[in-house]
This record gives C-alpha cells, structure tokens and sequence, in this order.
C-alpha cells in the first residue's frame, strides 16, 4: 500500500523529532505519512541507533538490519522528512503548537551532495582509530562511513583524528577522492526551524560500561580478555561484524564452546543500577540461540535471577532456547570471576534451586549490561526544559504516557524507560499520535 | 497503461546481485554470478553491490539505468517480502514503472538453505537469476489502483486501550464512532479498584477519560452494540451493527480493534472455591468494600499461565498481586502475607521500585518451580522452598490465584469478519510482531492493547494512541493507493468464461462476485493477487497480473534451457 502525497493536513506546523534509531524512525515516518512535515535530528553521522548494531532481534531472529534497513531509507526519501544527521538541538523556545528550535550541523569535512560513498577515501587514510559502532573491536580511519548500511551513505572526517587536524598533514582523501566531496573548509552550521508544533523526543540510550566500569569490573570486565558484553558479543555474532559472523574469543582466537551469559550487571543491584534492564533476558537467550547456530556442540548457562519474558512469544521462546538450542538456566547468584592458565573464567557461583555453591569453567562469559540514560540528557532536558525522573530518565506518568513534563514535547522508547523494540515501535507511533493531536490543534 | 508495451528488441535488463554482507557474497561468488547476469539473453548491464538495497546500492541502480537506458530491473538478493518495495519504488524514481522489476531469491532460498553446499548453492542462485531475467523480459508496467478514502474512523472496544485510540483520531479531527457491546465505558476499568504503580483508584481514570471523550466534538458514542458484520476494504468499510436489537449500519474508512481480554475461569485451580480461595480480580471489590479481615494471606503467581496449555506470561499479574498485597498491608500491617511466584515480572524503572517496597514492607516472596506447583490443603499450603531444600507450610485463611488474561472466547468471529488472523492462543496476531506492532496484515485494520497480547493500563493507553497513529496515516489522505498486481477477467476473455462461479467460491478474500449482470466481477480493492482463482479457472479466461501464463511460462522454459 502506497499513500499519496495529496493528503488533507492544511497546518502549516511542522513536528520535530529528536533521535534516529528505530523509535525516531518510526515517529517520524507516521508524521510524515500523515502528510506532516518532520525535522529529524540525529547526534550521530548516521540514523539507525542501536538496532543497527544488533545481529538478529527476539522473538523472531529476523536479522536486525535486514528489516530495519528499508526503514532508514524510507526515512532518508520521504518527501516530508527532512533529516539532519551529524546533529544536535541546541535551542528550543516557545511553547506547544509553537516552538522555535535552533539546530546545530556538525561539519562533516565532506559535502552530502557529492560523496557517493565509493570508499576510495577510507582505503588511502593512514589514521587507524577504535570504531565506537563495533564497539571497539576493530579499527576504521579517520575518513569512515559510520556503518556498511548507514543512511546519509556518506562518509564523514573525525576532527579529533584526523591528520590535517591534528597535524596539519595528509589531506591524502583530498587528493583520492574523484568527485571534489571533501572539504576541510566546511563550517559546523546552525538551523532554525521555525512554527514547529510538537516535539519527540527518542534519544534511546546507552549501557552501563559506557560510563562506568565499576560496574564490570567485579566479573572481570577488562581484566580477563575472555569477558565481553553483551553488545560486543551482539557485533562478534553478525556477518557483517568485526570478526564476520565467526565468534571468537579475544585471548586466543578460538571459537567458544561453552559459553556462560551473566545478567542483572548494573542493574537490579544496591550499588548501581536498582532498576530492571528490561530486554536482557531476552536478547542473552537469542545471543545463546544464534551461537548455537554458528556452532552445534555450544552449550550455554544463563546465570539469572528471574526470567523475565511477557511479551508476545517470549515465554515460547525460552522454552525453545532449553528444548533445541542447549541453554542451561540457572536461577542463581555469581559470588566471583576467576581464569585459569589458559584464559577460561571460572564461575563461582550460588545455585538458588538447591543453595549450594558451585562452580563451573566456560570459554567465554558475556555479560548482560544494564541500559542507562543516553549521555547529555541532562542538557537535552535543560534546552526543552522538561523533567527527568529519579534514575535520569525522562520523566512520564504511568497513566499518560508518552507526555513529559512539558506541553507539546513528547518521549517514546528508551529514553524514558528501558523496553524492547516492539514497545518502543508502538509507543512511537503513539508519540506520533499525541504529536498530531496538537499540531492539527482541534 | 502507463507506457507502451515495449517490443522484445527494446527490452534492457539491468542485473544486481546483492552480496548482503556476507549473508550472500560469504558463501558464493557474487561477482562471478554478476559476470555470468551479464551473458543472458536481454541482459543490458549487470553488477554486483555489497549492500544493493544500502543508499549506495540504490544510487548504484539509479545511475544504471540511466547510463545504459535500462527499461527492466532484476535485484537478486534477500527476500521480497521486505524489500520489494524499496526496489520498486527506487526503480520508479529513475523513471521507470514499478512494475518492471522483478525479485530473485538467492539469500533465503539459496545461501541460507544450502550453506552447507556452496557450490550448489551458487548453481541454484545462477539458475534462479537467469529464470528471474527471462521473466523480467515479458514484465508489463501497471498501474497502482486509487482509492478514496472515508476519513471515519471505527473503534471496536470501549476499554482503556479503545478509549484511548477514540479520543485521539477525534482530537486529530477525525469523525470516529466508538462502539462497546456492554451498556457502560471502562471495560476492565470497572473491575479494578487501585492501579500500580502509583496506586490512583482506577474510577478517578475512568471519570477523566469519560469526561475527555465527552468533550470531543468529532465523537459518537454507540453503547451495548455488537458487530454484526463487516464489507468492504481499506479507506471504505461498511459495519452492520447491532444496537439493543436495532439495526445500525455505519460507513468508516479505517477499524482499530481494541476488544481487551477475558479473565480464565479458575474453576477447579488451587482447589479454587470463590470464597476463601479467590482470584485477583474477585479481591479487587472487596479491597474496595474493605472486606478483607484475613490475617494470614497467600498468594500464588502463574495459577493457570505459564504450563503446557498456556504458554504465555500474562504480564500484569505480578504487579497486581504486589498492588493488592500492599493494600492490605497499608490497612493492617499485621497481616502475613506470603507471594509464591515462578519468576517475578517487574521489568523497568518503576516497577522494580514497587517490587522493593513490597519486600520492605516485609511481604514474603517464596519462590516455585513449575513441576512442583504448590499444595492447596485445609488450612495450610504445603510448597516445596527450593532453596531451603525441604517443604514448607504456610497458614492461610485467604488465598488470591493470579489467574491470567485469556483471549475473549469470540475473538475468531471477529477475526474473522475483519479478515485477519489470531495466533495459538486465540489473540489478534499483527502483521510484524517487531516492526509493525499496531498493524494488521489487512489494511486499514489496527490492533491495541489486551486483544493483542495481555499488557497493562499503561501500555494499553500507549498503544490506543500507536493504533491511530497508524490510522491516521491513511484517514489523512483523499486517495491511496494499493496493490496493482491483481487478478483480472480482461474483456477479450470474457467469452471463455462460462460462469461457473468456482473462482466466486475459492477466492480468500472475498474480492469476487456475480454482479446484476450475471457477470463475474473482480472487486480489484480487495484482491491480494493470491492466483488462487487463475489457477482454479476452469477456461482460463482469469489473468493475475504480473504472474501472467506467459511470464511464468518463460521462467520455466528457461530453467529447462530448451
């Protein structure tokens, strides 16, 4: 079903929506079906947040950017979305129905309209640096398409790498690229978005080890090579990842076959995090499941304290997990981490089902990280002047959801409260709903 | 039609053979199938991308096709189901109709399904290239067909969730009819007393929403009315209602279902007897009537959810039993109260917050496993402590089953009329459980709330709003347009039709009739271009568009070479 541009909305009021994962995404895309003109702003070179980074997604094992890929395009074509990657929100005045917001355009160094993302540049850059989408387990260059799919498919120079910014030498993409694309004269910009009605917020989030060790430290986490979290094992896992699809241990290379999956770190916890992540139970049994397709003899053991699996054809598929897939649950406390010579962690742990305490060897321990609130919510909530909640996220009320703490700006996703995809899918639509509702102002 | 049939000299072909990482190129030779594309018959360009559906890749198909005057389009790669669209409508953006590009397999039905044989597999995919090349070559352009739309929304089901939907596509500015079969608003609402997880009596909720759609100028209302049937398709539906044995008949262009859920029936749980063994949602009133004397109360989680015959985790019980435990509590801190639960389900900020006051306001929480479920007897529960490694018993002059949310007995009617479908369980089952959660496969049908799968009051508000979201999408629009791909008697073949009526019978979707005329007609609206009829059609005289005889026919001819 295709819907026609010819559409009855007469408001000229536009709708702002804030994050480009798959929560933003789908805001912006109901908007903008609704005949609604959506500004879309994301922080990162590209739009597809977290989903992108993720190998297959529960309950269905749909591979993650195979589905999502079609969205971003969507998103990147409509004729009603206007999207500004590489951005930030730098100002927003006024009030419900009419906002002004100020738009901050970091310089790329490469212009949009000539890089045709042929990858000449990146061969030539000499510069290796961490790649924050791999989650550091490989390099990219200082010149880098932030990831094989992304959406604007452009590439983008990072100012703090690269040569001719740091060194005042190379410019070697210059000289390569064929079509004149690169430009180390570009100017970070600022947009102003007048008459805009309603705002979404979907700025997703972040996990715990991204500001805090602490939390990892205790099983191991950057001590013991063979100790990863659950996103690196998410990258480890997907063909298009940084070992292509061939899950292999840090320490020696070799391909795990018993692998233990550690959850609540962070969260559920005195000392960190008091809140439950929400998708971790979910998202440790389909890592279990697609190691065990990479490789038969796997076997997995799933360290928890309570399986939790609501939504739709969960509680099926933790059932498949133990029936066809060898996962081993074990209702338990880690008491402490441990290797032996070869690099294999040794698990200490209290077996709750008959109180004794037990320990077993693994090859390689995945660490089921808690979801925090994106970094800089704190001055994203300032410029919208809306509140955040006792754990930093932002704050709704159970019975309007969807609704901060300010007229005309609503949240969807896990920005407010970590949830799963299909919820964040569906509250996004909503937001889009309430979003509406003010723009066409009846 | 949009554009002159191209005579067989003029056809252009152009072939792009999609690594999709290393879902493809990691098992077989993508450049060398590409080289091989290149040979075929009609073949005018062809290439091999690492991510063809990537913007890049679709630059990659734009610029083909105007660099070498391709006229057909063949992408060979993941599956159509999720990308045919993308391709069709970059295709269309080069100036091409949609139409003319076709879709070869060679991920699902290829790499996937023979990873263990590379060199088969590459076989299969360059066989299955050169079937999707032939029939690329007799690809007819077609139209999309226009439809008005009535821009009238239908709300089936006047709980939470309906509630919610009605008053927002009304806010929007939409006329929207919301239609409950009880005589009052509120559905399960009105059975509760307090909400988790802030403890508001449900009754101040349900006055506020009441009040709102009160308020609304676009809304009407139809109380104790049942559905009796529904016509029609996306952007026109007609709904026979039935209104205190009144007939109403209504014209709308979109239908949120928002029906809710049933409570099971706990007859012969737990030794269940409605008086001193009850369930969640018979303890409700009585909290409300502060009839609650019991010293010693038990509660066990997961009572008819979670085994064989209900698979599923209904999500909302844990959180109502640690509710209705702190009410108690609060009123008579005295009183013990012990929760036996399989796996205690608070997920996020919240709820795992409530979840700690319960254990600090000294509620017991005594853990069971699913093949040991506890032991009803007179006075006491006899539960086996996993932890302690022996067998407890626990007083009790109340015990509270949390039974779950069960399907409504009648939801296949519906789902019936509505032409969608329900899954193991009896719920409404979406078009996409990940990506399209309020949809329907059918279009212009949305879905919110307990119909779809148990869910709590906030969630239900939430996705009330998602489900006219997605209505409003179409309700938005004067036209739309929908699948051209369809079934179709062409007037030169109306003579071979003897009117035997089987195609009338077989058709799924109920898009073809005899019309005043004796004719057969083909309701193309509502037709998903299935072939069911083409291929029963007794004479032939049916042609499905886009799957024509001749098409198919060139498929096969080229895989058998002759």
């Amino acid at each position: 079903m295709i819907i026609s541009e010819e559409n009855l909305e007469n408001s000229s009021r536009t709708a702002l929506v804030i994050g480009g994962g798959i929560a933003g995404i789908q805001a912006a895309l109901d908007l903008a079906d609704m005949g609604i003109h959506v500004d879309m702003v994301e922080k990162k070179p590209c739009i597809g947040g977290k989903m992108a980074q993720l190998d297959k997604t529960f309950p269905t094992n749909d591979c993650s950017i195979c589905i999502l890929a079609p969205k971003l395009s969507e998103c990147f074509r409509h004729p009603n979305i206007t999207l500004h990657s590489y951005s930030e929100v730098q100002k927003v005045e006024g009030s419900a129905g009419n906002f002004s917001v100020e738009i901050l355009k970091h310089a790329r160094y490469v212009k949009e309209s000539e890089c045709i993302n042929c990858g000449l540049c990146t061969e030539k850059c000499p510069m290796r640096v961490e790649d924050e989408f791999d989650r550091e387990i490989r390099k990219r260059r200082a010149i880098y398409m932030y990831y094989l799919q992304g959406v604007p498919a452009v590439m983008t120079i990072d100012k703090e790498k690269c040569l001719w910014f740091t060194k005042n030498a190379c410019r070697i993409c210059e000289k390569t690229c064929e079509r004149d694309a690169i430009d180390f004269e570009q100017q970070d910009q600022t947009i102003t978005l007048n008459n805009v009605g309603s705002i979404v917020v979907a700025t997703g989030y972040n996990l715990v080890e991204d500001i805090e060790t602490d939390a990892l430290n205790s099983y191991g986490y950057s001590k013991f090579r063979n100790v990863v979290t659950a996103l690196e094992f998410e990258r480890m896992e997907c063909a298009s990842g940084p070992q292509g699809g061939h899950i292999k241990r840090f320490s020696d290379g070799e391909t795990p076959r018993k692998i233990a999956f550690l959850q609540c770190i962070g969260s559920r916890s005195d000392r960190f995090e008091k809140y439950c992540s929400s998708i971790c139970c979910m998202y440790t049994t389909k890592e279990a499941m697609i190691a065990y397709e990479h490789d038969n003899s796997l076997e997995s053991y799933v360290f928890y304290i309570d399986m939790r699996a609501g939504g739709k054809g969960f509680q099926s598929f933790l059932r498949r997990g133990a029936s066809d897939y060898n996962i081993n649950y074990i209702k338990s406390k880690i008491a402490q981490i441990d290797i032996d010579k070869d690099e294999n962690p040794i698990i200490v742990y209290e077996d709750y089902e008959d109180g004794k305490i037990k320990q077993i060897q693994v090859d390689l321990v995945v660490l089921a990280t808690c979801i925090i609130p994106p970094d800089g919510i704190e001055n994203l909530a300032e410029i919208l002047d809306i509140e955040l909640n006792d754990y930093n996220f932002i704050k709704t009320t159970p019975f309007i959801p969807l609704e901060t703490s300010k007229n005309g700006i609503f949240t969807c996703g896990c920005v407010h409260e970590p949830m799963d995809i299909p919820r964040s899918v569906a509250e996004a639509s909503g937001a889009a709903a309430r979003a509406a509702e003010v723009i066409r102002g009846v | 039609m949009v554009e002159e049939e191209k005579k067989e000299e003029d056809v252009r072909v152009g072939v792009f053979i999609c690594h999709c990482g290393s879902n493809i190129g990691g098992l077989i030779d993508c450049k060398g199938l590409a080289e091989y594309a290149g040979t075929l018959h009609g073949v005018a360009h062809s290439e091999d991308n690492l991510y063809t559906c990537s913007e890049t890749g679709l630059t990659a198909i734009k610029t083909a096709i105007k660099e070498n005057n391709l006229n057909r389009v063949v992408v060979a790669s993941c599956t159509p189901r999720t990308h045919e669209p993308l391709f069709r409508e970059c295709i269309s953006e080069a100036g091409l109709n949609p139409y003319l590009f076709n879709f070869v397999n060679i991920r699902d039905q290829c790499t996937w399904v023979h990873m263990k044989d590379p060199e088969g597999a590459y076989a299969k995919a360059a066989d299955l290239v050169k079937m999707g090349v032939a029939k690329a070559e007799k690809l007819k352009p077609l139209d999309m067909i226009k439809l008005d739309i009535n821009p009238i929304g239908l709300v089936i089901g006047g709980g939470v969730t309906g509630m919610s939907a009605a008053l927002n596509l009304s806010r929007q500015g939409f006329k929207t009819y919301l239609v409950e079969r009880d005589d009052r608003l509120g559905g399960r609402l009105n059975d509760l007393y307090k909400l988790f997880p802030h403890d508001i009596e449900a009754s101040v909720l349900l006055d506020k929403l009441i009040t709102n759609l009160n308020n609304s100028p676009n809304l009407e209302i139809l109380l104790s009315t049942k559905i009796t049937n529904i016509d029609g398709f996306v952007g026109n539906y007609e709904i026979e209602l039935l209104q205190n044995g009144k007939d109403v008949n209504l014209k709308v262009g979109i239908i949120i279902v928002a029906v809710g859920s049933s409570i099971l029936d706990p007859q012969g749980l737990f030794k269940y007897d409605g008086q001193k063994i009850i369930t969640q949602y018979e303890l409700e009133p009585k909290l409300k009537n502060k009839q609650i004397k019991a010293k010693e109360v038990v509660m066990i989680q997961c009572a008819g959810s979670r085994n064989d015959k209900r698979p599923y985790c209904s999500s909302v019980c844990c959180m109502t039993a640690l509710k209705n435990a702190l009410i108690i509590k609060e009123k008579n801190p005295e009183t013990h109260i012990s929760i036996l639960f399989r796996d205690l389900y608070t997920p996020g900020t919240e709820y795992e917050k409530y979840y700690r006051k319960a254990r600090e306001e000294g509620i017991l929480f005594i853990r069971y496993e699913e093949n040991r479920n506890p032991i009803v007897e007179e006075n006491h529960i006899r539960v086996y402590n996993e932890f302690m490694g022996e067998e407890m018993l626990i007083p009790y002059d109340l015990l509270v089953l949390s039974t779950p949310l069960v399907a409504n007995s009648d939801n296949k009617d519906l789902a019936q009329m509505l032409k969608v479908p329900t899954e193991s369980n009896n719920f409404f089952l979406e078009a996409h459980v990940k990506l399209r959660p309020s949809d329907f496969a059918t279009d212009g049908v949305f879905i919110g709330g307990s119909a779809k799968w148990p869910v709590d009051i906030t969630e239900s508000i939430a996705q009330g709003y998602s489900a006219a979201s997605r209505a409003s999408t179409i309700l938005s629009h004067k036209t739309i347009e929908v699948e051209g791909s369809t079934s179709n008697l062409p007037v030169y073949n109306k003579n071979l039709c003897t009117g035997c009526e089987i195609c009338v019978k077989v058709c799924p979707f109920h898009a073809i009739i005899k019309n005043e005329d004796d004719e057969i007609e083909i309701i193309e609206a509502l037709c998903k271009g299935c072939g069911v009829c083409g291929a029963t059609c007794t004479n032939q005289a049916i042609v499905i568009r886009h799957f024509t005889d001749d098409q198919i026919m060139s498929e096969i001819l080229a895989y058998g070479g002759k």
